[in-house]
């Protein structure tokens, strides 16, 4: 069996008082695609952050290829180069163009030379059908353009796992599909994916593993086919039933 | 420590004297201020090709220029052309058109922010443009202003200051006073800056309870800092 | 006479340009640096930064002058001219601080967090994504406060500097013409913050990224 790329134990969360994440475990093993769903405000969102050490959980284990990573003394900026994310927003920097945008994390964390940096940057915008926006501004993008250069940042890093926190939320809906495009052929090339998202879709289709969260734990957790249709807990039940006949009815479109 | 506080205690009814000038100062010249900046914005946003000149001559003249120099021009300048005016007066003429300028470009904004929109929709009911300025957009602009516009009697207020060089009885020239008679510059203009900013507070505090009172949910526009 | 006038207050205008140039730099590194205390900094020297500011604003500049040239002179025996320049320098940078304050924060969180996902330091977040973009942002306040320094220099007179107002001044006691005297001096300030806008729309134009989103 191959040894898991990240372990998580016991997370825990506190969040101006209250719990956000209450006893998280999780484990992610190389070229998984784990896709979590639930109920908006459950802390999906800082559970991911929690991995890259954006946000610093309270106590618990994170371990990131056998390495634990949450405790004092670890460089966590060096941590962060092993991730990449993709945000809701996209947040590409505005003062740079596409291009400019995926090479930056090259240059300036890396230390590579500029025409290695843009090598691999066109690479990687290629790969994500983008070459022909190199010299366009974020302004100048579109939403879905915006975030398939988002994602070229994140691979130019070559990171272990990439996180995608609601990578589609904030798309109109015609511009989904483009996204979710990239994201499917990056699952099938093996590369190692946490996405939090409300595509049903695409967790059906693609993910490895579906992981349900509520109220700061995991309710519960197993392939598409056991999550859709055997689900083990009334509540994943419930809840899948709601979301797949929201989305079931603008799939049928 | 002690011995500044009671530096302080000693000189204060010296500078409290000044300080009413001061607040005296501030008042007048704000209100003049309000009386010809209002006007101006209006004569810039509706006004025709001379007046809208005009205007602009007013505000870019009163805001490129240093008040200081304003003043002197006023006090010192005029009366080479047969105008000649009191210490008190030519500060209160020279702080209040400085103030002017301002306070057109913060109406000029709010008028701005009210859009032709309302203008349009007055003059189709029949109102001509008068009816229209004091009625539908007055109404409207002066309230939308008021955030930005409680920037200026604390801008005043510091302007004000300059009017000791020529030797207006203001808080700051009792300060010189105090800092000649003692040889004691440095704590002389810290009283003087202690007792600013404490009415810079007071006054702060009183235009945010104002702002506070007067706002309608909903009807805002982003702060103009001028 | 009148070109006498204006020769005399003109060889005054170099002074005033000096201390505009020494002011306007400092003020801004200053500014820029507090900025980035005031927002970045922990919440002790994110409050002592917000205190600076407060008083820097809340006092007459006339009076912050005074008070820093007798401290400066008195301590480190600069000229009238350094002393006052650098005490113009240090009130403006509280107005700076905040031009700056907002600035990064109308960039929004999300730019550094972004930053920090691909592994960068804050520092180099703050160097190569926060400033790049808060700085041009920036442009028209601070296009208005060097308005505001420039009109700020004749406040040194009152040190004795020999600059434009002290020039006129003199000028206006020897020939008695002060309405002349004193108005070329206004007209030379007003060239000067005239052409010091449009430079910097010049500046704003040049820098412009395009479509940028801000947060409001």
């Amino acid at each position: 069996m191959t040894k898991p790329i990240i372990e998580v134990k016991n997370l825990k969360k506190v969040y101006g008082g209250r719990e956000i994440l209450k006893n998280i475990a999780l484990t992610v093993n190389e070229g998984d695609t784990v896709v979590i769903i639930g109920p908006s405000g459950t802390g999906k969102s800082t559970f991911l952050r929690c991995l890259n050490l954006l946000t610093y959980p309270d106590s618990g284990e994170i371990w990131l290829d056998g390495k634990l990573i949450n405790v004092p003394g670890v460089n966590q900026d060096e941590v962060r180069q092993h991730y990449g994310m993709v945000f809701q927003d996209f947040l590409l920097f505005n003062h740079l163009t596409a291009l400019g945008n995926v090479m930056i994390g090259l240059t300036k964390v890396k230390g590579l030379n500029q025409e290695t940096a843009k090598e691999k940057a066109m690479k990687e915008l290629r790969h994500v059908g983008m070459q022909d926006h190199i010299d366009q501004y974020p302004g100048q993008l579109s939403g879905g353009q915006k975030q398939r250069v988002a994602i070229a940042r994140a691979l130019a890093m070559d990171p272990r796992v990439i996180l995608f926190d609601e990578p589609t939320s904030a798309l109109d809906p015609e511009l989904i599909g483009e996204v979710l495009g990239v994201m499917k052929k990056l699952a099938l090339e093996g590369m190692t994916m946490v996405c939090v998202t409300h595509e049903m879709g695409f967790a059906r289709e693609v993910a490895d593993r579906i992981v349900f969260m509520e109220g700061g734990v995991v309710v519960e957790e197993g392939n598409p086919n056991e999550m859709f249709y055997h689900p083990k807990v009334q509540r994943t039940k419930e809840f899948l039933w709601k979301i797949t006949e929201l989305y079931a009815s603008s799939e049928k479109k | 420590m002690i011995e500044f506080v009671n530096f302080f205690i000693k000189y204060f009814p010296d500078l409290y004297q000044g300080a009413l000038i001061t607040i005296r100062i501030t008042a007048v010249g704000l209100g003049l201020g309000f009386v010809l900046g209002l006007p101006a914005a209006l004569l810039r946003v509706y006004g025709g090709k001379y007046f809208r000149w005009l205007a602009v001559a007013y505000v870019e003249l009163f805001r490129g220029t240093p008040v200081l120099v304003q003043l002197f021009v006023i006090y010192f300048g005029l009366p080479d052309l047969g105008v000649t005016f009191s210490r008190l007066t030519a500060a209160y003429i020279a702080l209040g058109l400085n103030s002017g300028a301002y306070q057109a470009e913060y109406f000029r904004g709010a008028i701005q922010a009210i859009g032709s929109g309302q203008m349009m929709a007055a003059r189709s009911l029949g109102m001509n443009r008068l009816r229209a300025i004091r009625y539908i957009i007055l109404p409207q602009a002066l309230r939308l202003v008021i955030p930005s516009w409680t920037n200026e009697p604390i801008s005043l207020m510091k302007a004000s200051s300059v009017a000791f060089l020529i030797a207006v009885p203001d808080l700051m020239t009792k300060g010189k006073l105090v800092a000649a008679r003692t040889y004691d510059p440095i704590a002389s203009y810290i009283c003087v800056a202690i007792i600013y900013i404490v009415m810079v507070f007071i006054m702060t505090g009183f235009v945010q309870f104002v702002e506070k009172k007067v706002r309608v949910p909903g009807f805002e526009m982003e702060e103009l800092r001028v | 006479m009148f070109i006498n006038i204006l020769f005399y207050i003109l060889s005054g205008a170099g002074i005033t340009l000096s201390v505009i140039a020494i002011a306007l730099p400092v003020g801004l590194v200053l500014g820029v640096l507090l900025s980035l205390v005031r927002v970045y900094g922990g919440k002790l020297f994110s409050g002592l930064a917000a205190v600076y500011s407060t008083i820097m604003r809340g006092i007459p500049h006339v009076v912050l002058l005074f008070i820093l040239f007798f401290v400066l002179a008195g301590t480190i025996n600069l000229s009238p001219l350094l002393a006052g320049a650098v005490s113009l320098a240090i009130i403006s940078s509280g107005y700076q601080l905040e031009i700056f304050r907002g600035a990064i924060q109308s960039i929004g969180g999300g730019q550094m967090m972004a930053a920090r996902a691909l592994g960068m330091t804050k520092l180099k977040a703050i160097r190569y994504i926060i400033l790049p973009q808060a700085l041009r942002v920036a442009i028209p306040s601070w296009s208005n406060e060097v308005a505001s320094i420039i009109k700020d220099s004749s406040l040194v007179y009152a040190l004795g500097v020999p600059e434009i107002l002290r020039r006129a001044q003199f000028m206006s006691a020897s020939t008695y013409q002060p309405f002349i005297a004193y108005g070329i001096a206004a007209v030379l300030y007003f060239i000067m913050t005239f052409l010091a806008g449009r430079l910097l729309d010049k500046l704003e134009t040049k820098t412009k990224i395009p479509c940028l989103q801000l947060e409001k």
